[in-house]
Order: structure tokens, then C-alpha cells, then sequence
């Protein structure tokens, strides 16, 4: 079982390894299956992901309810075209990509959940971006997907990655520090430093609400997506950087779970609060749903 | 809690938008599909709570059209359900509804017509995560997961039944992952439920449903 940070840190010290690799182990032991397969089946996970990221940019459509499409289009244009950007090309790339999952998502296309289909943009966005600056193959990748998966393990153990239970921190948030853990082991940082960079994210998103307009992921679910891949980079870099968190990533984990726990209901996916709420969201809801 | 798979976290492959609403949903008709062991003629999808609320947002009733025509939750065409439902000939309505109190606020109830004219019910609800549970057959309440496979039987409620029929799991070496027995009245009918480890063949099966007090044998894969 693992339960965590600390034991996932100390997996990967027991093997020499990183953690994605220590995790394929774990995956194959588990499972009763070889290695290779088990590398083989999350390739086959990372290849969707690639598609969704392809359809979101190259096709963009409206969404089921309506709300949103085409903004990752749009956000892919203007990062092309400006050689200036405010916060950079890569992180207005990996955004682009996380926002383009969510908007395939939003459409009844095919995603992977990551943890969740509302979050389901974040770690192929920080992913797909880091693969193309640093030239990595699809097994470094999957690899990768392996560390997110054993961070995205502690935290739906210690707290939770389900909106309903614990609001946006919960489903963004974690995505977000799966994609920075990860992130971090693809650039070479420690297994400690994919640790820091998890708490680094956990505490900026502490407290986020889960307040979909209409009840749909669509509003402000896409652009949630675009906070947690913007701020996985950052955490990420500040964890390669060798900053540390104050507080260490178990108890940060354990304090997310019980803000998820304290949160009112009205905040917890249950489209009663937010921006579900304001004139806007009650209008479009309305709109929708003719209530 | 069991241990988690790296691919409960990464994963499952669907077609968006919502686990519980989609996903869950093309499960939920999926099951229902089991159970009618064919394209039903005609069915009648009762919608409940969460789902009678927002269906048409997440497509809900794609996903349960979808599930019921066979397709798995990563199904592209789950957005076209409707027109391949016309296409296979099924008649679908889709009615949003208050089942009353006690059922979970994602609950889809599926009324089905078959071609020799027998209506099947299924009720069941999306517990979140894309996990289901079917918490009523032909109005016998239940409690199937459909993470196992699962055997469904109906017999007369008298002694030694559930020996006859565990004995013969237990001659192909079938072990149980987990059983429930219902009944509604001493002496009728009851419903059993037997989740396994291993997949049951048709000739176990078969000698199930030879045993004098058994009704009604039905297997569903995990869906």
C-alpha cells in the first residue's frame, strides 16, 4: 500500500530508481504482469492522451452544454504568432494542450481521466510540452505517467481526487502536482525535489471549490485545467531550482484533505454555489436547462 | 480500502464529459443489456435525481442508449447514440422522474420490452468514479457491482438450495468473491447474487440451471 510521499520517495530509494520507475514495479507486482506490459498499457494510455491534444487544437467544436470550444485553438494561434508572450511559450503551450483535453472532454470525445475527466487535460498538457522541448520518447513519457500515477495514489489516499468529496483542489489541484512531480523526474530532479514540487502545487491550490455552471464540466472546468498545467511548470521549476516546502508534502496532503472535508457542500460539485450561482451561471443554467 | 492500480489513477480511457454521468451511465446500460440478453424492442429509461436534472449536459442519455447498443464507455459514437438506436430499430423514451426516497441521487431506471413481449426492469445508480451499482432486478432489490464476474439466480427459498448450487462452483474450482441472498417472502421466490473470481462456463452454468429449485440462471461479465 501506498500511503505515502515518504514511501513513495523511499520505493524509489529501494530500487535506485525514480519514482515512475519504482511505480512500474509496484504496477507489475500488483497486477501480476510483466513490466513491459505494464509500460506498454500506459503508452497505450499516453497515445489517447496525445489524440485528445491533437483533436482539441485541430478540430475545435462546441461542447455538449454549449458553453465553451475553441479557446485552446485560439490560445494555440496567439502563442504561434506572439514571439513576446507574458508568461512564456511553454507555458502558454502546455496550457493550450491541457485546455484542448478539456474541451474534448466537454465535447463526449475520448480522453483519459487524470485523475478525473474534469481534469483530464492537465498532466497530457504539461506532458506533451515537456516531450517536445526535451525530445523524450513515448516510454519516458509513460514513465512519467508512472510517477504521476503514484502521487495521484497518496493523494486520493490521504485526501481525496473527487470533486464531490473534496472540491476543484481535490481534481485540478491533483492533477497539478502529478504533472509537477512528474515533471520534475523528467528534467533529472530527485525523487525528494518530484516530492517538494507536489507540496509546492498542493499549497496553492488549497481551498479551490468545485462550482461548475449548470452542473456541466464545462465553465470554469476547462480553465481550471489552464491553472493547473501553468502552475505545475512553475512549481515544477522551483522544485528543480532546489526550493523547499516549509511545511512537508504528507502533512500539506493530509491539510488538503481536511480543507476538502470542510468545505461546504454548496462548493462540492453540487453546482449550489460559486460561480454557479452569480446572475451569469443562473442565467445560463436556466438557458440550458429551462429551469 | 484495497489498494489502488496505477490505472484507477491514470485512467480509464472514456469519452467525456463526467465519470459519474457518462461513463457510469454507458455502464449502467451496459448491464442492462446483460440482463436482456438481446436489442431489447423497446425501452422505456426513467431518470432520477442528478441525472433527471442535468442528463441532456452531460449526455446521460447518450451514454445509457450508448451502453444498452453494447458500446464500451471509450465509444466515440456514444455522441451518435440516438441516431444508431434508430438505426438498430430500438424505440427509446427518455422520462425524467422521482423514483422516491432511498435511491441515489444518479439513478437510471430501464424498463425493456423484449421481442417475446417480456418486460425486464434494471435499476441502478452511478456511485462516482464510473462505478455502478445495480441496486434492483425486475423489482428485487440487489446489489451487483459488475466488478466481478457475476452470477444472478433465481430459485424457490427452501433448504440446501445455495449448497447445490455453490457445490457446483466449488466442483470447477470456482472460488467466490462475495454472495447476497434476498427474497421478499419465506417460501417464494429468492434472488441470489454470486461474485467470482473466475469467469463461470456455459456448462456450469448449465448444470445450475438443471438443479430442481433453480428458476432462472443468468452470468454477466464484469461491465
Amino acid at each position: 500500500m501506498i500511503g505515502s510521499v515518504e514511501t513513495l520517495i523511499q520505493l524509489a530509494h529501494d530500487n535506485n530508481s525514480s519514482i515512475g520507475r519504482a511505480m512500474i514495479k509496484y504496477e507489475a507486482n500488483l497486477k501480476q504482469i510483466s513490466e513491459a506490459d505494464v509500460l506498454a498499457q500506459m503508452k497505450h494510455n499516453w497515445h489517447v492522451m496525445k489524440e485528445s491534444i491533437q483533436t482539441g487544437i485541430q478540430e475545435p467544436k462546441k461542447s455538449k452544454g454549449g458553453l465553451i470550444g475553441g479557446e485552446a485553438r485560439k490560445l494555440h494561434d496567439y502563442c504561434a504568432a506572439q514571439p513576446n508572450l507574458l508568461s512564456g511559450a511553454n507555458i502558454v503551450g502546455a496550457v493550450s494542450y491541457a485546455m484542448a483535453v478539456a474541451e474534448v472532454n466537454a465535447t463526449m470525445g475520448r480522453i483519459v481521466a487524470c485523475p478525473t475527466a474534469g481534469s483530464c487535460g492537465i498532466v497530457p498538457g504539461v506532458l506533451k510540452k515537456i516531450q517536445e522541448l526535451d525530445d523524450l520518447t513515448d516510454e519516458q513519457i509513460a514513465e512519467a505517467l508512472m510517477t504521476c500515477a503514484g502521487f495521484g495514489m497518496v493523494i486520493a489516499h490521504k485526501a481525496s481526487v473527487s470533486g464531490a468529496v473534496g472540491g476543484c483542489q481535490a481534481e485540478c489541484g491533483a492533477a497539478s502536482a502529478m504533472a509537477a512531480a512528474a515533471a520534475v523526474e523528467l528534467r533529472g530532479g530527485t525523487p525528494e525535489q518530484a516530492g517538494e514540487a507536489c507540496a509546492m502545487v498542493i499549497k496553492n491550490v488549497m481551498g479551490l471549490v468545485c462550482d461548475p455552471v449548470a452542473g456541466l464540466v464545462e465553465v470554469p472546468c476547462a480553465k481550471r485545467n489552464a491553472l493547473g498545467a501553468s502552475l505545475a511548470m512553475v512549481m515544477a521549476d522551483m522544485a528543480l531550482a532546489d526550493v523547499k516546502s516549509v511545511i512537508p508534502v504528507d502533512e500539506v496532503i493530509t491539510a488538503m484533505g481536511a480543507v476538502g472535508r470542510s468545505l461546504p457542500e454548496t462548493l462540492r460539485e453540487t453546482a449550489r454555489g460559486g460561480l454557479a450561482v452569480t446572475p451569469t451561471g443562473l442565467a445560463l443554467n436556466k438557458k440550458i436547462f429551462g429551469e | 480500502m484495497s489498494e489502488y492500480s496505477c490505472f484507477d489513477i491514470i485512467g480509464p480511457v472514456m469519452v467525456g464529459p463526467s465519470s459519474s454521468h457518462t461513463a457510469g451511465a454507458v455502464r449502467l446500460g451496459r448491464f442492462a443489456r446483460a440482463i436482456a440478453k438481446e436489442l431489447p424492442q423497446k425501452v422505456e429509461i426513467l431518470l432520477h435525481g442528478s441525472f433527471a436534472k442535468t442528463y441532456k449536459g452531460h449526455g446521460t442519455d447518450l451514454a445509457l442508449l450508448g451502453g444498452l447498443l453494447g458500446m464500451d464507455t471509450d465509444d466515440v459514437r456514444i455522441r451518435d447514440s440516438f441516431r444508431h438506436a434508430e438505426e438498430a430499430g430500438l424505440i427509446y423514451t427518455f422520462t425524467a422522474t422521482d423514483l422516491g426516497e432511498g435511491y441515489h441521487a444518479n439513478t437510471a431506471k430501464f424498463v425493456m420490452t423484449l421481442s417475446d413481449g417480456t418486460v425486464k426492469e434494471v435499476v441502478g445508480c452511478s456511485i462516482g468514479g464510473g462505478k455502478v451499482l445495480i441496486t434492483e432486478l425486475d423489482g428485487f432489490p440487489v446489489e451487483i457491482s459488475g466488478a466481478y464476474p457475476t452470477i444472478i439466480d433465481t430459485h424457490m427459498d427452501q433448504p440446501g438450495v445455495i449448497h447445490m448450487i455453490t457445490g457446483v462452483l466449488v466442483d470447477y474450482g470456482i472460488n467466490i468473491a462475495g454472495m447476497k441472498v434476498f427474497r421478499q417472502e419465506k417460501n417464494t421466490v429468492a434472488y441470489m447474487i454470486i461474485e467470482t473470481d473466475q469467469c463461470v462456463p456455459s456448462y456450469a452454468l448449465e448444470e445450475i440451471r438443471a438443479l430442481q429449485p433453480v428458476l432462472d440462471v443468468k452470468f454477466v461479465k464484469p461491465f
